[in-house]
């Protein structure tokens, strides 16, 4: 799960991370009313979406004057921003967070992320702020240091000096950015992050290491045990059909082909999007059902999937282990009647009464076309979506 | 022979009264598993379906002499079990569980270290040596014993890529789903070493996804050790980019972690690839032909 940079920072401030003041408006009056309350003489005006890239793209801007805040809040407040995360379609900005100016005095890059060879959370800095790490990683590799943090010693002053002065600290300084590292390392534990993200956290000319941006994510496994951080949940920030897809338990991730499918386990479900390119077809979306689908999660599943209008053919892919192949049969005979199906439909079905679930599609008198395994699904799926 | 599991092997179920693992243990001793016992606190002494509940596996372990233990638990206290498991020096432990956090599984890797257990899953299908013992959720009667090894990170495609042999007549040795979490306890490359140290297994199926770096290292892995032959799939080629956690990851290990970049490396350390998920068992046929 996904949060914005003003939530975020509210969630790092009881972990000692020295911030910027600053607060949130999602009017344009709101925005100069929080500067004023900030006081100083620079302030910056960012667009909270859930995409990396504002600055480019346009949603941050430094104003050196209330007027100049009005007239950045204006432009950025309901701008559909594009950045190279959003897609091209952009997000519409809804929320502003103003923030007090500091003197910069260098940028640099911490982020923390689950070394998943080793199992264990890793740091990785670098004194190339403020760029994409992806851009530093391809392009000079040796300027990102990492630290592996053991579970049984946390974080310990030893990974907190490899850090500190591969970055070239000292002193004062050194000291700052020692305790930032180790508040970071607590909350990435203690909220259950999967990433933590701070890009760029920034020393000042007055002496100061500060996160100027910040970017949490959270191991969605691990939100029952966080109700406060379920709370931030911003729905305007997720697609609907995958919300409403979660609701019944099903993993639904709209894509931008014509064929809609519906199958049964994330393997089988990418394997699925995988033969039909390979036929030279697009799917329209990822859908998985999981493993104790039922008649109506079924039906949903197909509300779900022709709700994209671009869907010119439907392919059903089910492996029925657990699942039985007559139960999704009968679903899927209920849901085509019911919604009085209007696209061709691919079934393919495998497994556990598998003979009774093709009866049932041929008993039906539906226009199904049965496929005898997964690549005559593939194909006879892309045939049906160009229209043959 | 066959790996990890067979005749042998004498079955505890952690979290035995609950729906999933009820329905699963029976599913299992149905196809020949020998289950011992089941663990559920609180329910001591009961007997379950004919199966003796215990308290703590600690007890569960003491009494029945079990060697492997499957586990069911709902997610927040799954790793908790697993730790008991290690706890009670049970040699194989299979857990089903699908959504636990990240955090938790890092502390049992880390418990796993040094211990006398091996972790297969979570989020996993589970073991099955056909014709001897099952432990999971895959469904018994696609596979047919043989001399094929599967591993696999998926459940389903597992199935596919079984159902593909079974149906060419091609038998498995054992089937292993290690799961599909970030942070697992067993990698591919455990389970290589095992089917290339089994006499039975004459060629090997590995079925991987992207993200992370558990295929390539293998694929070298194979190019260093392995005599005998693996044939591989990579399921998300088409899956769209833009899932920023599965690159930071990548960052961390300097590594792409696309389909595409696992697809060449694995070509490169002369494993068979196979483009299409419906190509298995063909390409299965076509080693065991060359071989």
């Amino acid at each position: 799960m996904n949060i914005h940079e003003y939530q975020a920072k509210a969630l790092m401030r009881p972990f000692n991370i020295a911030l910027l003041d600053g607060g949130v408006a999602d009017t344009v009056e709101g925005a100069v009313e929080v500067a004023k309350k900030l006081g100083g003489s620079v302030w910056v005006v960012k667009a909270q979406i859930h995409a990396g890239g504002r600055g480019k793209g346009g949603g941050v801007k430094v104003a050196k004057s209330l007027v100049e805040v009005k007239t950045y809040a204006e432009q950025i407040l309901g701008m559909q921003l594009i950045t190279h995360q959003t897609g091209p379609e952009g997000k519409k900005v809804l929320k502003l967070f103003i923030e007090q100016g500091c003197a910069i005095e260098h940028e640099y890059y911490v982020g923390i992320v689950l070394d998943r060879t080793t199992g264990k959370p890793a740091f990785m800095v670098s004194t190339e702020g403020g760029m994409d790490i992806e851009t530093v990683a391809h392009n000079t590799p040796e300027k990102i240091i990492k630290a592996q943090i053991d579970p049984a010693t946390g974080f310990t002053s030893a990974h907190g000096r490899k850090l500190g002065y591969a970055l070239g600290f000292k002193g004062e300084t050194l000291k700052k950015a020692m305790k930032f590292f180790d508040g970071l390392y607590k909350l990435y534990i203690e909220k259950d992050c999967s990433i933590v993200e701070i890009n760029p956290l920034v020393t000042t000319k007055t002496g100061d290491v500060i996160a100027l941006d910040a970017k949490l994510n959270f191991d969605d496994n691990a939100l029952f045990r966080h109700p406060d951080i379920e709370a931030l949940r911003d729905v305007t920030e997720e697609s609907a059909q995958e919300l409403e897809a979660g609701k019944f338990g099903l993993s639904y991730v709209s894509l931008d082909g014509n064929i809609g499918c519906l199958v049964n386990g994330a393997g089988l479900a990418m394997g699925t999007l995988d033969i039909l390119k390979i036929y030279g077809g697009e799917p329209a979306n990822f859908l998985d059902v999981g493993g104790g689908a039922t008649k109506e999660t079924v039906q949903k599943a197909f509300s779900i999937i022709l709700e994209d209008q671009n869907v010119k053919a439907i392919l059903v892919n089910i492996f029925g282990g657990i699942m039985k192949c007559d139960i999704i049969a009968n679903g899927v005979v209920d849901a085509a009647r019911e919604m009085g199906l209007k696209v061709p439909l691919v079934v393919r079905l495998e497994g556990t009464n598998v003979a009774l679930g093709k009866k049932i599609l041929a008993e039906s008198g539906l226009k199904i076309t049965a496929a005898n395994d997964l690549a005559d699904a593939a194909q006879k799926a892309v045939a049906a979506a160009k229209g043959a | 022979m066959a790996i990890l599991i067979n005749r042998n092997t004498k079955l505890i179920t952690i979290g035995l009264t609950g729906k999933q693992g009820s329905f699963h243990t029976l599913q299992s001793r149905d196809y020949g598993t020998n289950v011992v016992g089941g663990v559920t606190p609180g329910k001591g002494g009961m007997v379950h379906e004919g199966i003796p509940v215990f308290d703590t596996t600690y007890e569960a372990v003491k009494a029945t002499g079990a060697n492997a233990a499957m586990v069911f638990v709902p997610p927040p206290f799954a790793a908790d079990s697993i730790i008991e498991c290690i706890d009670s020096e049970i040699p194989l432990i299979i857990a089903i569980t699908e959504g636990i956090p990240v955090n938790d599984m890092i502390k049992v890797k880390a418990a796993l270290k040094g211990s006398k257990s091996r972790l297969i899953g979570p989020n996993c299908p589970g073991v099955i040596t056909p014709g001897e013992c099952k432990i999971g959720i895959m469904p018994g009667h696609i596979h047919m014993p043989g001399n094929v090894g599967v591993i696999s990170r998926s459940g389903t495609l597992t199935y596919e890529a079984v159902f593909q042999l079974t149906q060419r007549e091609i038998g498995q040795s054992t089937c292993v789903g290690i799961g599909g979490d970030p942070v697992n306890g067993t990698n591919f490359i455990d389970i290589l070493e095992m089917f290339e140290n089994d006499p039975e297994t004459k060629a090997v199926i590995m079925i991987g996804e992207i993200g992370g770096t558990a295929e390539t290292d293998a694929a070298r892995w194979i190019k260093a050790n392995m005599t005998k032959p693996v044939v591989s799939f990579i399921a998300g080629a088409a899956a769209p980019k833009g899932k920023r956690m599965g690159h930071a990851g990548a960052i961390i290990s300097g590594e792409d972690d696309s389909a595409d970049a696992k697809f060449k490396v694995l070509q490169e350390c002369g494993v068979t690839i196979a483009r299409s998920p419906a190509e298995l068992g063909q390409k299965v046929a076509e080693v065991l032909k060359k071989a």
